[in-house]
């Protein structure tokens, strides 16, 4: 499950001013919580667009009832990625970026693309998108799915017992037979309660690994 | 701005002094060629690179602006 944002700004500065400054925004009085910025690649393309990646790390600033859930993460930065590409003959810019630690707990992607604003060709407009998700819903639903299971194995549990009993107190003797059927419904409980483990934990580590996959899918 | 490796502050600073100016005066202007920064960015790199090795962060494999899929609402 993923929550989404969308929004636009506006700058009254032209594209090249802003594009310049782009490269230029940090440090701000605004920007204490980034701790330090890097270009680790540049080029220019064929087709004259320049690509760039910087990699700032920030601060990890967590309510505190997060700290205490989360203690493990209170400790270290975050290291974050943004990916540029600036088109001066389109006069456009587009940034993709992204936090790369801390990804277990979550993820936030932001992709904003810079124009022209079409009311005024002074002025820069900034269209902005961007997913927040958390691998935490899968263990939640694999919690649900796991709790259910063992549920309804009480349940078939329950009944037989019933009938074991109304058995008992109707006057028929507690044959071997019975007894028997009551063996038989603990193992068969033990089976479904068996299966149902097994496919929580198929639920919680499919979960886990889903961020994995999607990391080694980007590998070039 | 500090570098991630502080040896490395100095290097990015001359660095981005000279890609500032080219990325101005040149580059915006349609003018991509004979990028003038390239030593100092050679030697910015070198510096950086490392310092990004032995922190360990986990910047390689990482496909340029993220992965290409569509993004949904739904879980999965």
């Amino acid at each position: 499950m993923v929550k989404y944002f969308l929004g636009q700004s506006v700058l009254r500065s032209s594209w090249d001013q802003v594009f310049a400054a782009f490269w230029q925004r940090y440090p701000n009085p605004y920007s204490k919580h980034v701790l330090t910025e890097d270009i680790v690649h540049r080029e220019v393309t064929p087709d004259q667009k320049l690509l760039s990646r910087r990699l700032l790390t920030k601060t990890n600033r967590m309510p505190r009832w997060a700290e205490r859930f989360f203690p493990a993460n209170v400790a270290h930065s975050v290291y974050i990625l943004e990916d540029s590409i600036v088109d001066p003959q389109n006069q456009t810019m587009t940034t993709f970026t992204w936090n790369i630690n801390h990804a277990r707990l979550m993820v936030v992607e932001e992709r904003c693309v810079y124009c022209v604003n079409p009311e005024n060709s002074g002025w820069t407009e900034i269209r902005r998108e961007a997913w927040v998700s958390s691998s935490l819903f899968g263990v939640s639903r694999a919690v649900q799915e796991f709790g259910l299971a063992r549920f309804k194995s009480n349940v078939t549990k329950t009944i037989k017992g019933f009938e074991y009993i109304l058995a008992k107190l109707q006057g028929e003797a507690p044959s071997k037979t019975l007894v028997e059927t009551a063996k038989e419904a603990t193992e068969k409980a033990k089976e479904t309660a068996l299966a149902a483990t097994e496919k929580a934990k198929d639920l919680a580590s499919k979960a886990a690994t889903k961020k994995q996959q999607q990391q080694q899918q980007h590998y070039v | 701005m500090n570098s991630v490796g502080e040896a490395c502050t100095d290097m990015k600073r001359e660095y981005d002094q000279c890609f500032n100016r080219w990325f101005a005066e040149k580059f915006l202007k349609g003018d991509g060629s004979g990028d003038p920064c390239t030593d100092l960015f050679k030697r910015y790199q070198q510096c950086v690179q490392k310092a990004i090795k032995e922190k360990e962060i986990p910047i390689e494999g990482l496909e340029f602006m993220g992965h290409s899929k569509e993004k949904s609402e739904s879980s999965s």
